[in-house]
């Protein structure tokens, strides 16, 4: 499987999907209006990368801002990686929020209690 | 017509960062966002308030263009536009203002939402979202039902809103959000 690789935008993320190592980092912003679309490309990524997952897989999720409509495009990506974690892979999820930055560590904490995946909060010091 | 003076110390006097008046297109949601977040640096805003502001303000103008788009059979080529404004007051407090027309027959549910987001608190609220966000469908357009909420999380603060009668068809959504300092 090839690797999926989205460069940013102003309205959303550098997407990197190594399926070779079991590596997904999501970094930027992602607040365009129509999402659906937008994530549909890793959704399937990961779907094809269920049948034959590596034995760990880690995941980076790097938003400085998401829209709404991201919001459920993000869950349906966690709930891909519920999944492959049921299955064959051992997955984590590292969600990195800045200091001080409350609301993304509260989404972070929405999506720990809906997924069933381990997530570990990354606190970084901003610039 | 005014004196553009009379403008200029309305929207000086009324603190208006920026305001908008016609038809919201994504191009258009795109600078807008750009010009504020340019503004907000300009102001030596903390981090916390210039991403509480960005959030919300991507929320109230992702509303307008999802609203006006959906409803784009029912509304007339002079109703597709939308009213944008927001201020920053002499305490740092900044009000994102919306307007825009909606279909009397689509209130009802505006309203009962609103008042729904209104009566709840915090932890509410942060339950509230969780439902929405693990059963609720997405539109077509990718409107998810997530954005009132939403705002209300982030603002902290009752949605401040209204509904003028224009016909027997339109009345005009005000919509008013707050963002404090601390």
């Amino acid at each position: 499987m090839e690797e999926l690789v989205i460069d940013g935008t102003p309205k959303t993320p550098i997407i990197k999907f190594n399926p070779s190592n079991g590596y997904l980092l999501v970094r930027g912003r992602s607040i365009p209006e129509n999402s659906i679309e937008f994530y549909k490309p890793l959704v399937d990524a990961l779907e094809a990368y269920n049948k034959s997952a590596k034995p760990q897989t880690n995941v980076d999720i790097q938003l400085e801002y998401f829209n709404t409509s991201s919001s459920k495009c993000i869950l349906d990506v966690f709930k891909k990686l519920e999944t492959i974690n049921s299955g064959s892979s051992q997955v984590t999820i590292n969600w990195f929020y800045e200091t001080d930055d409350e609301d993304m560590l509260e989404a972070g904490e929405d999506y720990q209690a809906i997924i069933s995946v381990p997530f570990k909060m990354v606190e970084v010091n901003e610039e | 017509m005014r004196d553009i003076h009379d403008f200029y110390n309305m929207m000086e006097d009324g603190k208006i960062m920026l305001s908008f008046n016609g038809e919201v297109t994504s191009d258009l949601l795109t600078s807008i966002l750009q010009i504020m977040e340019s503004k907000m640096e300009n102001l030596d805003e903390s981090p916390k308030i210039k991403k509480k502001v960005y959030n919300i303000l991507v929320e109230c103008l992702q509303n307008l263009y999802h609203h006006i788009d959906e409803d784009d059979t029912l509304t007339a080529a002079n109703e597709k536009t939308a009213l944008f404004m927001i201020r920053k007051n002499e305490d740092g407090e900044y009000s994102i203002m919306t307007g825009n027309y909606i279909a009397n027959e689509n209130i009802h549910l505006l309203k009962s939402k609103l008042d729904k987001i209104n009566s709840m608190d915090k932890e509410e609220l942060k339950d509230y979202y969780k439902e929405v966000l693990n059963n609720g469908e997405m539109s077509s357009k990718g409107g998810g039902g997530l954005g009132m909420i939403d705002i209300a999380r982030k603002s902290g603060k009752k949605l401040d809103y209204n509904f003028k009668n224009v016909d027997e068809r339109f009345s005009f959504f005000s919509l008013i959000v707050k963002i404090s300092q601390n």
